[in-house]
């Protein structure tokens, strides 16, 4: 957006644009504002006062520390899935020729492309024809099919740019395949990588919709909120966990965005 | 004495695709030899047989007497320029150079210290701490040769290493490698589809088309005694002479092939030749390249710029010494 370094835009437009960034930001700041109301019932504004209680109260409930440790672990485990998964997938389809290469490339993105209520309802009769039981698993597998995308989407931009007969240039050298991996491969695709799996990091942990479909008993940190909401206790508890969760997700993608940066787009960021 | 590289009988199918066909191949150590053709002809599959990238669909191929089917890249004592360079552009300079030997366990000071002088002897002195990205096409290509010969290969490959180039550079980094190869002694093969690229650097030239080898031999062999039309139009466009042309001079029934640069031109009174209208001049700065048309039988001949020239449509006489008239191989 430099085409015309110097020259001022139009009152006009930068008001509208204004507008169109508060309209986006101001109810995530309104979150922020009721993290620290001292009502508990219902949200108010203004609020009537203004208190830091409810982060000792949300620190000391063992339900969030539930939430907060399933989810952490279903997003890292997700990921791990999905780095592994996803990468096999990319070097697949960008390195070699083979029957059906273009439909499988489809077939990977299509979780991200379904809606969710898709994913979640074919996966939960799929467990259920399976017999198999709803656990932490089950939900990591749900997170895994779109994690997968994510991650798989980054390194195939990334396995294009590179040249493939870098990778028979270093066997040439004397590079077994591992050796090759580690000091070619592995370098030129460690920035997309990284960025996929934080991404697919920061989709697992708010997905809603898949994980009402194949979680169990166990709630995750959006399901509990959800749950939270509909009961009018010690409201305010939501809004410090809200805190936490857009940190915890903003970070990881700023920092892909800025390994990222130079060319490669962060495909599929849109679930 | 071993060969450098044999090729007995070695096939590479693609699928219907016959790449290379039936090839039979003597490199002999130490020489420079080059692998002609136009594209699709099946040079470049020999070149990643050699170098292990490709295995033979029939036949077997040795490198200095060790059979080589089977035998992945990294077990192989040869080394490949790639066309586009394939130098690493996460590594410095220096590291890439210094690749094949961190891969072998060579110790840090010691193959940083060879590959510093690999880069002397590609005249790249001091830029080992620059990325690839920073360099030129010609520099690059200079460190893509550095990368191969610090592992001190017994065969150098080369893939089309000039086809990225432009004309001075390319007459320049052709010097280069052939003193660079007089000095190292290391027997190079190199790809191209550049007949004068091959005639000026080779010891010897093997002419390939549609996965066979047309014919081996030095480029003037090659050049003067091309065996069939083929080899006679891609070097350096021979005119290809009919059988019955052919045998109202030599008395024989063949193909014949005539330089452009043997006939002679003279105006349409001067007695005996063959008759013919020129049709077309073509300046090409030394030289004036001449479209001929004897009789309906197109000829091409060049001569020295400056020489009188007949008007286009004109009647004129080819004359040309019977010697420099050569009887192909290849069947009438």
């Amino acid at each position: 957006m430099r085409s015309d370094r110097g020259q001022s835009a139009p009152l006009g437009l930068k008001i509208a644009a204004a507008c169109g960034l508060l309209f986006l930001h101001l109810p995530i700041l309104l979150i922020f504002v009721y993290a620290f109301t001292t009502e508990e019932k219902s949200f108010v504004w203004p609020p009537p006062g203004l208190t830091t209680q409810w982060f000792a109260v949300t620190w000391n409930r063992p339900d969030v520390w539930d939430a907060l440790s399933l989810s952490v672990r279903v997003a890292a485990i997700s990921t791990a899935i999905a780095l592994v998964l996803g990468t096999l997938c990319a070097a697949a389809v960008s390195q070699t020729r083979f029957f059906g290469r273009e439909a499988i490339s489809l077939l990977v993105i299509l979780p991200i492309a379904l809606p969710g209520i898709i994913t979640g309802i074919a996966l939960r009769s799929a467990f259920a024809l399976a017999d198999i039981p709803f656990s932490f698993w089950t939900i990591v597998l749900g997170h895994a099919t779109f994690c997968v995308v994510v991650v798989y989407n980054n390194a195939v931009a990334r396995f294009r740019r590179t040249s493939g007969s870098m990778i028979e240039a270093s066997m040439d050298l004397g590079a077994d395949g591992f050796q090759t991996f580690r000091h070619v491969v592995l370098p030129n695709i460690a920035t997309a990588l990284l960025a996929g799996g934080m991404l697919a990091f920061a989709l697992s942990f708010d997905e809603v919709i898949v994980t009402t479909f194949t979680a169990g008993q166990q709630q995750t940190v959006p399901i509990w909120m959800l749950e939270e909401l509909i009961r009018p206790r010690q409201r305010p508890v939501t809004n410090v966990v809200a805190m936490v969760v857009v940190l915890v997700t903003l970070l990881p993608i700023l920092l892909a965005y800025y390994l990222t940066r130079d060319g490669d787009q962060i495909a599929g960021s849109g679930k | 004495m071993t060969s450098a590289v044999s090729f007995k009988q070695v096939s590479r199918h693609f699928g219907s695709v016959r790449a290379v066909d039936a090839v039979d191949l003597d490199i002999a150590p130490g020489e420079f030899f080059a692998m002609l053709g136009p594209s699709g002809s099946g040079k470049t599959t020999c070149l990643r047989l050699i170098a292990g990238f490709e295995q033979p669909t029939a036949g077997s191929i040795s490198i200095f007497g060790e059979r080589a089917e089977g035998v992945p890249p990294y077990r192989r004592n040869v080394n490949t320029v790639f066309q586009d360079y394939a130098l690493f552009p996460h590594l410095n300079v220096l590291d890439n150079v210094a690749y094949g030997l961190m891969v072998r366990g060579v110790g840090r000071t010691e193959r940083l210290k060879a590959a510093e002088e690999a880069l002397s002897l590609v005249r790249l002195p001091g830029y080992g701490a620059r990325r690839p990205g920073q360099l030129s096409g010609g520099q690059r290509q200079r460190v893509a040769l550095a990368r191969a010969l610090v592992n001190q290969p017994k065969v150098l490959l080369l893939d089309e290493p000039l086809g990225a180039l432009d004309l001075k550079l390319r007459e320049n980094m052709q010097e280069e490698l052939k003193s660079l190869q007089k000095v190292l002694g290391i027997t190079f093969v190199f790809v191209t589809h550049d007949q004068g690229e091959a005639l000026s650097m080779a010891d010897r030239v093997a002419v390939f088309n549609d996965g066979r080898i047309m014919q081996v031999g030095t480029p003037e062999d090659i050049y003067r005694r091309p065996n069939t039309r083929f080899v006679a139009d891609f070097v350096g466009s021979s005119n290809v002479l009919p059988p019955d042309f052919v045998q109202r001079y030599s008395g024989q029934h063949r193909w014949g092939s005539l330089r452009p640069e043997s006939i002679r031109i003279s105006g349409a009174a001067s007695g005996d030749g063959v008759a013919a209208r020129l049709v077309g001049t073509n300046y090409l700065g030394a030289t004036t390249r001449l479209a001929l048309d004897a009789d309906g039988l197109r000829l091409h001949a060049m001569v020295p710029a400056g020489a009188a020239l007949p008007a286009e449509g004109e009647a004129v006489v080819l004359t040309f010494n019977r010697d420099s008239l050569h009887l192909m191989d290849e069947p009438a």
